[in-house]
C-alpha cells in the first residue's frame, strides 16, 4: 500500500511530464489550474496517467471535482483501499 | 499596389536541421534519402524516405514538444528560425504590431501521426486512452495556429490545404492579404510529416514513389529517363514577409522582392497534370510582377521524379519561356530533399530566393541521362552560377485535385552588398 507521500511524489512526476511543473511545486495544498497553471485538457492527461498508474478508475464526474494535488492524492488513496 | 520583400528564411529538412545547413547541402548535391530501418517499413514495395536530418521535438522545450504534432514541431522550428532571421523578438521582445501581422502555413495532410496513433491507442486501450489533445493536434490548421499562438500574429491565421501546392498557396495568400492592406508583415510557409506506414502503403499503391530501395541516394531523379517515381521527404520551410516599407522603417535586412504569385486550377483531373493549367499559373506570376520570360534566369522545377509529372512540366517551362529559354537555369531540388509535400513550395521557394540572392543555382542530382526532347536547360549534378545584374525566378508548386501556384521572386529592394 503506497503512502501519502509516495502518491504524492508519483502523482508529481506525472505533472511534471504532462505540464512542466517543476515536481517540488506539486505539494498537498497547491491547485492545479491556479497554483500550478495546469490547462483543462492537460488536466485530463494528468487524471488518466492517474490511472494507469495508479491503478484506479477515476470518472469524469469525480475528477472534476479533484481541485488541488491533496484531493487528487486522497482520492487515489480510497480508491486504492 | 504596396511591394512585399522576404525579410526572414527558415527551414528544418532532410539536409539540415535549419536553412544554412540544408542550403550548403543543397550546393553539394547532397542526397537527403534513406532506407527506413523501422520494423513497419519491411512489408512495403518502397522501403526510403528523406527523413528529418534533425528530430524537432529535439530541439523544442519538452512539453511544448508533447502537444504538438510532428507536422506543428517542424512549422515552429522553421518559423522560429525565420522570425529570427528577420531580426525580430519573441513576448515582450516583439516589435512587431500583433494587429498587423499574420500567419499563412499550409500542409497537405495535417497532423495524421496524432490521428493515427490515438486511433492504434484506441483500438489497443479503449476510448478512455484517446489523448484529449488528439483533435488540436491532429487538425490541418494546428501548424499554423500554433505559430500564430508564439508569435502573438492577430491579422489572421490561415492554413490552405491544396495538397503538394499548399505551402506556395499559403505564400500566395499572405501575399494578397498584405497587398490588399489586411496586414504588414506575415510569417508563411508549410509543413508535413507523413512518413508513416498508412501514407506509405497509400502512394506506393499509387505507384506514385520510387522503389529503388537498393540505391536510397539515387532514388530521387527528376527529368532522368531511370526517374520512377518521388521520395516521400519531411520537414518544415518558413519565410518572413512583409512590405517594403515596414521592412524599411525597422531596418530589416532584404534578401529579395515577393513580385509575383500565379493559382491556376485544372479542373480536368484528379491527380495527372495539365500542362495548361502550369502554364498559365506561371504567364499569371509573370504578368503581376510585370515581367517578360527573358527576365527569368531561373525556374525550381516542381520535378518529383515521376514518370508522368517531369515531362509535362518540361513542356510547359518551354513553352512559357518560348526563346528565352536558352538564359534560363533550370533546377529541382527534389533531387536532394525528396518531396515534402506540403512543404515543398515553401522550401522550393526559399532555396529560389537563395538561388537568386547568392547567384547560383543548386543541382539538379542523379540526372545522368535526361529525358529525350527536353527543351529546358537543368543544372545537371552541379551547381550553376547566375549572372550579375536584376535576377527573377520562379518556383512551380503543383497538387493533386489540380492546384499550380508559381510563384515569383526578383531580387528587386535586395540590401546592398549582400549578394556574393
Amino acid at each position: 500500500m503506497a503512502t501519502t507521500e509516495e502518491i504524492r511524489e508519483q502523482l508529481a512526476e506525472i505533472v511534471n511530464d504532462v505540464a512542466g511543473v517543476a515536481v517540488e511545486d506539486v505539494q498537498l495544498d497547491k491547485s492545479f489550474t491556479e497554483d500550478l497553471d495546469v490547462d483543462s485538457l492537460s488536466m485530463v492527461e494528468i487524471i488518466y496517467a492517474c490511472e494507469d498508474k495508479f491503478s484506479v478508475s477515476i470518472p469524469d464526474d469525480d475528477a472534476k471535482n479533484l481541485r488541488t494535488v491533496g484531493d487528487a492524492v486522497a482520492y487515489i488513496e480510497r480508491a486504492q483501499a | 499596389m504596396r511591394t512585399v520583400v522576404i525579410t526572414g528564411l527558415g527551414a528544418s529538412t532532410p539536409l539540415g536541421g535549419d536553412l544554412p545547413t540544408t542550403w550548403s547541402a543543397l550546393l553539394a548535391g547532397t542526397s537527403g534519402v534513406s532506407v527506413i530501418e523501422a520494423d513497419w517499413a519491411q512489408e512495403l514495395s518502397t522501403r526510403i524516405a528523406a527523413q528529418a536530418a534533425v528530430d524537432p521535438a529535439s530541439v523544442m522545450d519538452r512539453v511544448a514538444a508533447r502537444k504538438l504534432d510532428r507536422s506543428s514541431q517542424f512549422a515552429m522550428v522553421a518559423a522560429l528560425e525565420a522570425w529570427a532571421d528577420a531580426g525580430l523578438g519573441l513576448d515582450e521582445e516583439s516589435t512587431v504590431d500583433p494587429d498587423r501581422l499574420l500567419t499563412s502555413i499550409g500542409t497537405g495532410i495535417g497532423g495524421l501521426h496524432s490521428l493515427l496513433g490515438n486511433w492504434d491507442v484506441q483500438k489497443e486501450k479503449g476510448a478512455r486512452r484517446v489523448s484529449p489533445l488528439t483533435i488540436p493536434m491532429l487538425m490541418a490548421n494546428a501548424p499554423a495556429a500554433n505559430v500564430s499562438l508564439r508569435i502573438g500574429s492577430r491579422a489572421g491565421v490561415h492554413a490552405p490545404v491544396s495538397a503538394c501546392a499548399s505551402s506556395n498557396e499559403a505564400i500566395a495568400l499572405a501575399f494578397d492579404l498584405i497587398r490588399l492592406g489586411r496586414a504588414d508583415i506575415a510569417v508563411v510557409g508549410g509543413t508535413e510529416a507523413v512518413i508513416h506506414p498508412l501514407p506509405m502503403a497509400a502512394f506506393g499503391q499509387m505507384q506514385a514513389l520510387s522503389k529503388r530501395n537498393d540505391e536510397p541516394t539515387k532514388a530521387s531523379r527528376p527529368f532522368d529517363v531511370d526517374h520512377d517515381g518521388f521520395v516521400l521527404g519531411e520537414g518544415g520551410a518558413c519565410m518572413v514577409i512583409e512590405t517594403l516599407e515596414h521592412a524599411q522603417a525597422r531596418g530589416a535586412h532584404i534578401y529579395g522582392t515577393l513580385a509575383g504569385a500565379g493559382t491556376t486550377a485544372d479542373a480536368q483531373d484528379m491527380v495527372a497534370p495539365s500542362q495548361r493549367g502550369q502554364v498559365l499559373a506561371m504567364r499569371k506570376a509573370l504578368y503581376e510582377a510585370g515581367l517578360t520570360p527573358a527576365d527569368i534566369k531561373h525556374v525550381n522545377a516542381h520535378g518529383t521524379s515521376t514518370p508522368t509529372g517531369d515531362p509535362i512540366e518540361a513542356a510547359s517551362v518551354a513553352e512559357v519561356l518560348g526563346e528565352a529559354v536558352d538564359g534560363c537555369v533550370v533546377t529541382s531540388t527534389k533531387s536532394m530533399t525528396g518531396h515534402l509535400l506540403g512543404a515543398a513550395g515553401a522550401l522550393e521557394t526559399i532555396a529560389s530566393v537563395k538561388a537568386l540572392y547568392h547567384r547560383v543555382v543548386p543541382p539538379t542530382i542523379n540526372l545522368d541521362n535526361p529525358e529525350p526532347d527536353l527543351l529546358i536547360d537543368i543544372a545537371a549534378n552541379v551547381s550553376r552560377p547566375l549572372p550579375s545584374g536584376d535576377l527573377a525566378a520562379i518556383n512551380n508548386s503543383f497538387g493533386f485535385g489540380g492546384h499550380n501556384v508559381s510563384v515569383l521572386v526578383t531580387t528587386e529592394n535586395t540590401t546592398a552588398g549582400s549578394a556574393s
